[in-house]
């Protein structure tokens, strides 16, 4: 055992003391928040600065009444439809909008933009959705519905809020939104984390069997103590530049957020007006008010994240245990990470149904017979369960799939090190399926 | 006491016999030759001395016990196929091999120390083993074998690769661990080696021992009690069995003769012969070279792929 800890802590050194990881760990929640941050801006100076467009309007109609608006400004023409297009090209503008002749507005047909390269789809909506406007307006003034009652039809939207009843008699509201998007960033790591750090527990084992340093290893430690060792060694690599990761990103944001003193706004508003006040009764209701207030906070609050985080830790372990294992397996069989493809193939396979599994069924339908089966399979659970954790899974289904999972990788490892301890020693094999299950089946 | 002993061990692979029934006895305090050609079994044998794979049957003791999981702290491997972890640096390395092997830090790092000075490579620690030339690698490794001062010592074809230089190096390190207490177990296919530095042999032939002994007794046994004599003046031969194999003339009457005597005959009573007819001035019985011993054993076993190897090698 206490060798296994020799092998664990040169695999963690060797990986950490590296500059590579020192670069990769840093820089990764700096560039990342900051991309993100550079293309917001850019966004956000974009819809600020932009310009409305010009828009020629021929209408032979007579019937629309065209009005400029913040992203279009209207520019009537007249002449035939050849001399305009001619005055067209010569000018900057964006587009020349041909309405043909027609009896009424509720039977026109033939409304035609014309363009000097192809537009972007949000360019061409903004002239759909004001056509559309005045098509409806003219509509409901022909069934006598009055402007007013126009605009309130128009500005009505449904809230929806959603309650969880829980077996205990709980009532909590959910927001399947948080939810699914807290789900899906969670699978998305698990995945990544147990294929970028599979491949390098694969690529360890190569590099340790082409450097022939293997056999001088195996005198003295068991060819399984050394897979083991491996694979915790590297699974802590993981786990500290995850933990770095977290602690950087969340410092950087909180740090950057407080420099340009932004809070959210409500919370604001309510700090504010809580201070002014002494009287308990009025702050017992600002605190009810509040309540309902900030939903999204409100719903962030409800959302069990120590749960999550266990959950999370529990399947980014298990997941990658019982991928690495197999990982290993692979490396001890071949020479080269060329040589290793057709060995990954087989081992990606099921992991990728995970994932894809994560955007077609469970964000659809977290608790559908694919997502349960998706969520339970050892294989496929550790990205599907912690899609599917965030919405409140039943207990029963996480023991099963815990344990399962916890089988599944005793069962890879197993097979893996059957694999492992005839592989690391060959040299010079052509290796293929076959040779593979002969190797499991060797007794060294 | 012996410091392994095998006991009819066999290994069985799913295509062929690696080893077939094997006992070999190996003293304390020698150097011992393990000889056969590539496949012959060595390998297997050496593996299952080093626990990195079990026999099937049969029984290795090493000190009088029965091999378990402590002895590979006792053992220093130096593998045929051998290499080291090319970015981590020397001193690491050396520090990690030895703590693999049961040696604590403190003592890992002072037994370091002593050999780098012995060494001369003082500076080296730094180093990465990819930045290292191929010999300077070499050393590396061999101390690598020996941090731990193993009491049994098993190197397989260790001079493959190693430039003369470090060949010499590692042959006066095997000579002074010998004179230390260490046994040595030599695995090699290359006869001037054996007959240099070797006092015990064992030939391995398609997985089975066809050869044990003493280099003394071995090439005792196979003597064909020839001798060599440097003479001036020419003789005649009387003894019914004796039989002159070759005479070269050197200069001005000096002759080189081989003579095998009869078999029952000693050298004095050759001498004896000799001595009224010519002046003798070197008289001494030629026993056969290692590589003339396996070539005959070969011969006699009839096996044709062997003995190409042999005469390869």
């Amino acid at each position: 055992m206490n060798k296994v800890w020799l092998i664990i802590q040169r695999e963690f050194l060797n990986r950490v003391q590296k500059k590579s990881f020192l670069v990769t760990t840093i820089l990764v929640p700096l560039i990342i928040p900051a991309i993100m941050g550079v293309l917001v801006y850019v966004m956000i100076q974009e819809v600020k600065e932009a310009k409305p467009d010009t828009l020629q309007v021929l209408d032979e109609s007579q019937l629309f009444k065209l009005e400029s608006n913040k992203r279009l400004t209207i520019v009537p023409v007249s002449g035939s439809i050849v001399q305009v297009k001619a005055a067209y090209m010569e000018s900057d503008d964006f587009g020349l909008l041909y309405i043909p002749p027609a009896e009424s507005i509720g039977d026109i047909t033939g409304i035609t933009l014309y363009t000097k390269e192809s537009q972007s789809p949000e360019k061409v909506g903004n002239v759909t959705s004001m056509l559309t406007d005045l098509v409806k307006d003219s509509k409901m003034e022909k069934y006598n519905v009055d402007k007013e009652t126009l605009k309130d039809i128009r500005t009505t939207e449904v809230n929806l809020q959603e309650i969880n009843l829980s077996e205990d008699g709980q009532e909590q509201s959910s927001n399947t939104q948080i939810k699914s998007g807290l789900g899906m960033a969670l699978g998305i790591l698990i995945y990544m984390f147990v294929l970028i750090y599979g491949i390098q527990i694969m690529q360890g084992v190569i590099d340790e069997k082409t450097s022939k340093i293997v056999e001088v290893i195996v005198s003295s430690v068991k060819p399984f103590q050394l897979m083991l060792g491996k694979i915790i060694g590297i699974a802590s690599v993981g786990l500290l530049q995850f933990i770095i990761w977290i602690v950087l990103i969340f410092g950087v944001t909180t740090s950057v957020l407080g420099y340009f003193g932004l809070k959210m706004p409500q919370q604001q508003a309510m700090e504010q007006v809580i201070e002014s006040t002494s009287d308990e009764e009025v702050k017992e209701v600002i605190a009810k008010q509040s309540n309902q207030g900030p939903e999204f906070l409100q719903n962030l609050s409800q959302i069990p994240f120590l749960k999550i985080a266990l959950v999370f830790l529990f399947y980014f372990l298990g997941g990658y245990l019982l991928y690495g294992a197999l990982f290993a397996a692979v490396g001890s069989a071949v020479e080269s990470i060329q040589e290793s493809q057709q060995f990954q193939f087989p081992i990606t396979i099921p992991l990728l149904i995970g994932y894809l599994g994560l955007f077609m069924f469970i964000v659809r339908d977290p608790h559908g017979t694919v997502s349960y089966w998706l969520s339970i399979i050892p294989f496929t659970s550790p990205v599907a369960m912690v899609g599917r954790i965030a919405y409140d899974v039943p207990t029963s289904d996480l023991v099963l799939s815990m344990v399962l999972l916890v089988g599944g990788f005793i069962f890879t490892t197993w097979i893996a090190g059957r694999i492992y301890r005839v592989g690391i020693l060959m040299t010079g094999t052509k290796v293929n399926y076959k040779v593979l299950a002969k190797w499991f089946m060797t007794k060294v | 006491m012996e410091a392994l002993v095998a006991e009819h061990v066999t290994k069985q692979y799913s295509n062929h016999t690696a080893l077939d029934d094997v006992s070999l006895t190996i003293p304390e305090k020698s150097v011992y030759g393990l000889l056969g050609p590539n496949g012959a079994g060595k390998t297997t044998l050496i593996r299952i001395i080093n626990q990195i794979i079990n026999a099937d049957g049969g029984e290795v003791r090493i000190f009088g016990e029965k091999l378990k999981p402590g002895h590979v702290e006792i053992i220093g491997y130096l593998p045929e196929e051998r290499g080291l972890y090319k970015k981590m640096k020397v001193g690491d390395q050396l520090m990690y091999l030895a703590q693999l092997k049961g040696l604590g830090k403190q003592d890992a790092f002072q037994r370091i120390k002593v050999w780098f000075e012995r060494f001369e490579i003082k500076d080296w620690w730094n180093k990465k083993v990819e930045d290292l030339s191929k010999g300077m690698a070499q050393k590396v490794q061999f101390i690598s074998t020996l941090l731990h001062e193993p009491k049994l010592i098993i190197l397989d074809e260790p001079f493959s690769g190693f430039d003369p230089v470090n060949a010499q190096l590692i042959t006066d390190e095997i000579l002074g661990l010998k004179e230390r207490g260490s046994t040595i177990i030599f695995s090699t296919h290359r006869m001037e080696t054996v007959e240099s530095l070797c006092d015990h042999i064992a030939m391995i032939n398609k997985s089975k021992k066809v050869l044990e002994g003493s280099k003394k007794d071995v090439k005792a046994s196979y003597k064909t009690n020839t001798y060599v004599v440097e003479h001036r003046g020419n003789f005649r031969l009387s003894g019914v069995g004796h039989q002159l194999v070759s005479q070269k003339e050197l200069e001005g009457n000096h002759f080189v003769t081989l003579i095998k005597a009869d078999q029952g005959s000693s050298p004095n009573a050759l001498l004896h012969e000799l001595l009224p007819q010519t002046e003798v001035f070197r008289f001494e019985q030629k026993l056969p070279t290692m590589a003339e011993i396996f070539i005959n054993l070969v011969k006699a076993e009839g096996d044709e792929a062997l003995r190409k190897h042999l005469q390869e090698a």
